[in-house]
């Protein structure tokens, strides 16, 4: 064992997941990028053809709602400065969303296939003739999936939110709008990115109970791993909704979905740990609060939950768990 | 570099009373064997027999009770140290089938500290693999010579080789234990093979041991077999008087011979009978394995 290990065995499953950690991100950013493209032909054609029609009149320059863009800013009360200036970041975390969705979907089935897909086509053999410890690899497969792949997707999500911007930005000045006051100003992309870095670690440690839950079905089932994983804590959470409804347990059906079956299959998807976060003594009333909920004062509230902790130390006990069951396995 | 105390035996492998119980059999029966340092051992026995229950014993892939020293190692709580020691082939098909040449090279030089890049990429520059390949565009021949470059390429002490060469076409078979012989075996190195094509290792193994049911009935040098073991062709006249030396195994030809095969019997008493030679490793399995089937 040396030092260079952990390094090399992450870059392991880079070289075998690059599909899902590389190029998943890229291309639902790129198809962001070309969907709200088309979106904008679709609008300024629509708009042509209003004009044409008679309902937009365009002097010189092209008007909405003959509202002059160049104009839109200067008149503004400043409260609708404030609501522009929500809903302009609000619109920058839609625009990094995409890859985040995905990885939800990435991670999940890179955590059940990790410690199964090497048994089925028995590579575990080669790894396990080398010198790496069953924990050096299964700790590597969660790094992977609790900050390599969330790293991967955040670079690909701040990759579209700026060419979101400039794409908005050209198509404001070709309305001879500014760009600057309408957008780069009231806008705060830089809050907005480095707010979207600093969710990172609360990803990492929320989405512990699902990671462990699913490398722990990947290293123990002999087939299916999928429908086992899905199917213990589902049948579960029925089984507690039936005996609610017999008033014989009491135990709040709700609870469990919440805090056990979602939490076990669910807590991958980046921003459910929005559930735990508090929002105390914010007044939601229209775009600009929305922003406000994610202060990074709001976000690592997060981390004052029993639910996320709780979470963590399932999520550590079954990854041992799994380090376990890989190192005893004798199925190949 | 953990340098094992214990080593001072002779012996890269000493097992005592293995026993490895499945749910309905037994795959291991109080096995004992030793296998010296510098050898090449043969682990031969049909299918079924615990050849490969005793291999993954040795690499520390499963629980089971004796004592076993693997180079002054418990495979079962000091497998992390060991395998810097050992490698094993265990298949042709073991191979992560997404993993290309380059990145397969990276990765062992990256986890294996007696790994060298430099005489692994001469051993690949003699073949047809290219960096780029992928393992899943070889064939079956093209991923064992990856497999050994990789291998070869680590300075260990015990090599374990579970059938490396099954399904591969004669060229490849013979390719491959040449190379083990020229570029890798040497006298502080030892290896343990097992192996149905018993006719095609013979002639490299220097010790052979025989397993059947989860015991070890024979362990020889190869360099014995001649003086405990022959075969002698006899006319069907003096059968009775050759059964009366109890022969191991006979079996009849055609035009009324019969031949006999002989443990520890000296040759001087076997001459009346007939033409005498030294048997194949093939005929003793045959003999020794007899009605393992039935």
């Amino acid at each position: 064992m040396n030092a260079k290990t952990f390094p090399i065995l992450l870059r392991r499953e880079f070289w075998e997941n690059k599909g899902g950690f590389f190029w998943a991100p890229i291309v639902s950013a790129g198809l962001f990028l070309l969907l709200t493209m088309m979106a904008i032909v679709v609008g300024e054609v629509a708009a042509k053809r209003a004009a044409a029609t008679g309902k937009l009149s365009i002097d010189g320059e092209v008007m909405i709602n003959g509202l002059d863009l160049g104009t839109l800013t200067s008149k503004m009360r400043p409260e609708d400065a404030q609501h522009l200036a929500g809903g302009v970041d609000l619109s920058l975390v839609m625009a990094s969303s995409w890859p985040f969705m995905v990885l939800g979907f990435v991670v999940f089935f890179y955590c059940l296939g990790a410690l199964y897909d090497e048994r089925k086509d028995r590579s575990v053999l080669f790894w396990k003739s080398l010198p790496v410890s069953d924990a050096e690899t299964v700790w590597s497969k969660v790094a992977s999936a609790s900050l390599l792949a969330p790293l991967l997707a955040l670079a690909a999500g701040l990759a579209a939110m700026f060419a979101f911007l400039i794409v908005v930005s050209l198509v404001v000045l070709l309305h001879s709008g500014n760009p600057v006051t309408l957008l780069w100003g009231p806008g705060s992309p830089l809050e907005v990115a480095a707010l979207l870095v600093a969710t990172i670690p609360v990803h990492l440690v929320w989405a512990l109970p699902t990671i462990g839950w699913l490398l722990l079905c990947s290293a123990w089932a002999r087939t299916k791993p999928f429908l086992w994983a899905v199917l213990i804590p589902v049948s579960a959470g029925l089984l507690v909704t039936w005996f609610d409804l017999m008033q014989s347990f009491d135990m709040q059906t709700f609870w469990f979905w919440k805090n056990v079956v979602a939490r076990l299959l669910l807590s991958v998807f980046p921003g459910t740990w929005l559930d735990v976060t508090q929002f105390a003594g914010i007044d939601v009333d229209g775009p600009k609060d929305l922003v406000r909920l994610f202060s990074l004062k709001t976000l690592y509230s997060s981390f004052l939950s029993l639910n996320i902790w709780i979470g963590a130390v399932a999520g550590i006990a079954m990854i041992l768990g799994a380090v376990r069951l890989r190192r005893w396995r004798d199925d190949n | 570099m953990n340098i094992p105390a214990t080593d001072t035996s002779g012996h890269a492998v000493r097992a005592r009373g293995l026993v490895k119980r499945y749910p309905n059999k037994l795959a291991l029966d109080r096995a004992d064997f030793d296998i010296p340092t510098g050898r090449i051992v043969g682990l031969i026995g049909p299918n079924g027999s615990g050849k490969t229950t005793a291999l993954k014993a040795i690499l520390g892939l499963m629980q089971f009770e004796g004592e076993l020293d693997v180079l002054g190692f418990d495979p079962r709580t000091q497998r992390d140290e060991l395998m810097e020691h050992v490698c094993f082939i265990a298949d042709v098909a073991i191979l992560p089938r997404w993993i290309r040449v380059r990145e397969a090279i990276e990765f062992v030089a990256g986890v294996h500290p007696r790994f060298d890049r430099v005489r692994c990429e001469r051993f690949l520059a003699n073949t047809q693999l290219k960096p780029g390949m992928r393992v899943r565009e070889m064939s079956k021949g093209m991923i064992v010579q990856l497999h050994l470059a990789l291998v070869m390429a680590i300075d260990a002490r015990l090599l374990v080789l579970d059938e490396p060469t099954l399904g591969l076409d004669i060229l490849y078979r013979k390719q491959f234990y040449q190379r083990l012989l020229e570029d890798y075996f040497d006298e502080n190195k030892t290896i343990l093979v097992t192996t149905h094509q018993v006719e095609e290792i013979e002639h490299i193994l220097t010790d052979v041991m025989f397993i059947r049911d989860g015991k070890i009935v024979l362990t020889s040098e190869m360099e014995q077999l001649p003086n405990r073991y022959t075969e002698v062709m006899l006319s069907a006249d003096c059968v009775d008087a050759a059964r009366a030396l109890n022969p191991l195994d006979e079996r009849s030809l055609p035009f009324g011979k019969v031949v006999m095969l002989f443990d520890g019997v000296e040759r001087t008493r076997l001459e009346p009978f007939g033409e005498m030679r030294t048997p194949g490793l093939a005929d003793l399995f045959v003999a020794t394995m007899k009605g393992t089937y039935a």
